[in-house]
């Protein structure tokens, strides 16, 4: 039933590599883990840090098809794991002929072909390698995380109709979250953890010239310099990775090759989003 | 490490984890021993992050898991390392066994702190605190210290030559030294945290490491004081106060089932018309989501408090996303709303400012008066309170002898759903001196709550779930 992909911390270094995503002896050791272990992995940290990037590259580095399952407040059961298809069972009953008795349209339309499958479900009856994307799990409501100890403890689904269905293959399972609410314990002890924050400018760095191979690596070097200032800053909103790439990608279209004053003074909407943010920063940097 | 050893080091690592306040369970060790199964223990770093990533599951307790690591996994023994550092080339000039003269020293470490190679910097703090920080307190018996070696070596004052440097002729005072500062804090606090941890590494070998380990780390944040707490615990126990808030209201809330009101359950309702011909003739509702309940926030925030006034204008401000309808109301000698200072979405620290600022707080002499200020609720805002209200009272009844408004209290607490009073001060200096706890304490039921750990505990022992 468990089935690793990798075969070495190096292993998933390289291959994550090799798809775009450059990780940590942190990020790539608890991989391995999440893999070997077959246990699900729950990334926390701020947006923006690469954490739904990194299910993705897993998926993509394992040839792995990626289930996503978006939480948001009000996401039940019926879009978490499966629904009956009602309309279709009424019409199923209406048609039915008057000497077919009652306990054979029940078996009848409690059957497979009434089943609408959702992201649990279907990842969990997956046979061939799957990668299952639990993202923003920070937005649902409290009653799914019960529901996804469940599913998370055992891998197995009931259908109180169909009977237990259990995972032919365990998915390697990933949960993120902003941390605007903390997740409860239970979950968290289901779980490993890896808590990924802002990479250090060296990794920064790599990431950005990764991204925007046009980039020149000294003005690489002064851009990522250039946010941890502002992430030093106690801004509302951070700039996070995707504002460094954002950023460099501006400067590149247009002709820039060094972030002088002027240049961040043209160019710090890109980073900051909010008019107070901006604002802050701009005194507190002295940009006038 | 062979097998039986390591088992019981990892033992003896997660009691001390245990010691220093962070949660361990029975579940968690069971799978870092897995995890230790699987990884390649001579990688030092993927031993960090198997721990870490079984039992380690709050960013806030970092600090203290890396601290009690480097001291159960030592990343050397004794003087070894500092032989290996003597091989660098382009730090060792003439070929001889490094001096340890502490001048020299510095030019080093100022080109290390320019260079920024972490690598680098470790081997030299281990050469440094080797050379620098040992005393002989008696003969046979040394000891280790980091002020020594920080001291002679005095990083801080590097600053501004390495300023100099960093900017290489770009103007002084503008962005460009924003950034550079940055850069060469981040890597002096590097370095002394090297030299502490090497210090207590080498401390551990003579006096072993159950003593040292006791003595390392701090207080989690949850469990430093309000009252006594430094800037940067509040901004730690700022990141912790939504979790909280969260949990607060969870508690909070009121589960009520509504009859048929919620929303359609269509699989009862299918199952349910298979007896009327496939007619859904009843229909059958999921139960009604638990309504949100309101909360009032009464709050001391006069200068006796202040840390803790801090931190429950942040709670207040973090439940407004879990109720309904949070007010919140600060007090000194009289009372003014503030909730509207803390808007969603908006800047605490721009909040508090602004109610310093603009509120009514001070109506006589700026001393705690906590009679006037309940007078004053209860008849500008009769309506705040009411039976679906939990009403949280917050400061530590310090009432400068002055009236307490007692009938008034009673009042309000029997016209709520619920009523606590929160106290920040240790409950063996309730009722001493001008503190009116116990007259309080006869209306409405007082907690200490010291830090947040109490103020969890709070949460999930007394308040009805
Ligand atoms: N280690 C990395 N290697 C390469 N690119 C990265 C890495 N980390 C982040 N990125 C880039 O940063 C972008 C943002 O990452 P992502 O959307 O995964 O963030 P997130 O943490 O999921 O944020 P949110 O909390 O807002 O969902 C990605 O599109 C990716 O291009
Ligand atoms: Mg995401």
């Amino acid at each position: 039933m468990l089935q690793p992909q990798f075969a070495s911390v190096a292993d998933v270094k390289e291959r994550l590599h090799g798809a775009g995503y450059l990780t940590d002896d942190a990020i790539a050791t608890t991989v391995f883990l999440a893999d070997r272990l077959g246990k699900p992995l729950l990334i926390e940290g701020p947006a923006g840090v690469g954490k739904t990037e990194l299910a993705k590259s897993v998926a993509a580095a394992t040839n792995a098809e990626l289930i996503r399952l978006q939480c948001y407040e009000g996401l039940d059961e019926a879009r978490a794991l499966y629904e009956w298809n009602y309309k279709k069972q009424l019409l199923r009953i209406q048609a039915s002929k008057d000497d077919d008795s009652w306990d054979e349209i029940h078996d009848d339309v409690f059957a497979e072909e009434f089943l609408l499958s959702r992201p649990l479900l279907t990842a969990i009856r997956r046979t061939e390698p799957t990668v299952l994307l639990i993202d923003e799990t920070d937005k649902a409501d409290v009653e799914v995380e019960g529901l996804l100890l469940e599913v998370l403890s055992d891998f197995q689904i009931t259908i109180p109709e169909l009977g237990t269905i259990k995972a032919a293959r365990r998915p390697l399972v990933f949960l993120t979250s902003n941390a605007t609410r903390e997740l409860s314990e239970a979950l968290k002890r289901r779980c490993l953890y890896l808590h990924l924050d802002y990479p250090d400018a060296e990794r920064e760095k790599a990431i950005v010239l990764s991204r925007v191979p046009e980039v020149a690596e000294q003005l690489a070097e002064q851009l990522v310099r250039t946010v941890r200032a502002l992430r030093s800053l106690e801004l509302k909103k951070s700039p996070s990775i995707s504002e460094s790439i954002d950023w460099a990608r501006t400067l590149v279209a247009l002709g820039l090759d060094t972030l002088d004053e002027q240049a961040v003074k043209d160019t710090l909407g890109v980073v900051l989003k909010h008019a107070s943010d901006h604002e802050r920063a701009a005194t507190q940097l002295k940009l006038n | 490490m062979n097998g039986g050893g390591l088992l019981e080091r990892e033992i003896a690592f997660l009691d001390a984890l245990r010691v220093a306040g962070i949660q361990v369970s029975l579940a968690e060790v069971l799978d870092a021993t897995r995890a230790l199964g699987a990884i390649d223990l001579m990688e030092r770093e993927q031993l960090r992050q198997a721990f870490s990533a079984c039992v380690l599951k709050r960013p806030a307790h970092r600090t203290t898991f890396n601290t009690l690591f480097d001291l159960w996994f030592p990343p050397a023994l004794g003087d070894s390392v500092a032989a290996e550092f003597a091989e660098e080339p382009q730090l060792d000039e003439d070929g001889d066994p490094m001096p340890a003269d502490p001048s020299v020293l510095r030019e080093l470490l100022k080109q290390l702190l320019l260079e920024g190679d972490e690598e680098k910097l470790r081997k030299f703090a281990r050469q440094v605190v080797s050379d620098l920080g040992r005393s002989d307190s008696a003969p046979g018996r040394q000891s280790w210290f980091s002020y020594k070696v920080l001291r002679s070596l005095s990083p801080e004052t590097l600053m501004a030559s390495l300023l100099e440097n960093l900017l290489a002729g770009q103007e002084k005072g503008g962005l460009a030294e924003r950034v550079a500062r940055q850069t060469i804090n981040e890597r002096i606090r590097q370095f002394q945290e090297m030299v502490e941890s090497e210090v207590r590494r080498r401390l551990a070998e003579d006096r072993g490491v159950e003593q040292v380990s006791k003595n390392a780390v701090q207080p989690l944040a949850e469990q430093v004081d309000f009252l006594r707490a430094s800037r940067d615990d509040m901004a730690e126990l700022r990141r912790q106060v939504f979790p909280l808030a969260r949990r607060l209201a969870t508690r909070l809330t009121a589960r009520r089932r509504l009859g048929r009101s919620g929303r359609l359950d269509f699989r009862r309702t299918v199952r349910a018309s298979l007896g009327t011909g496939g007619v859904p003739i009843v229909t059958h509702h999921r139960p009604h989501k638990p309504h949100k309940p309101e909360l009032v926030v009464l709050c001391d925030v006069s200068g006796s408090v202040a840390g803790f006034a801090h931190f429950t204008l942040m709670l207040a401000y973090a439940l407004r996303e879990q109720f309904t309808k949070v007010r919140a109301f600060a007090f000194i000698d009289t009372c003014d709303e503030v909730t509207r200072f803390f808007t969603p979405g908006g800047d605490v620290a721009d909040a508090l400012a602004r109610m310093s600022a603009e509120a009514q707080l001070v109506w006589f002499d700026g001393h705690s008066d906590y009679g006037h200020s309940i007078e004053t609720f209860a008849e500008r805002y009769p309506d705040a309170v009411g039976p679906r209200t939990s009403l949280l009272v917050l400061g530590d009844a310090r009432n400068n002898y002055r009236a307490t408004a007692l009938p008034t209290l009673r009042a309000l607490v029997q016209k709520s759903r619920h009523a606590y009073w929160l106290n920040p001060e240790p409950s063996a200096y309730w009722g001493s001196g001008d503190s009116a706890t116990a007259q309080y304490a006869d209306v409405i039921e007082m907690v200490e709550v010291r830090n947040a750990v109490q103020l969890e505990d709070f949460v999930q022992r007394l308040l009805p779930a």
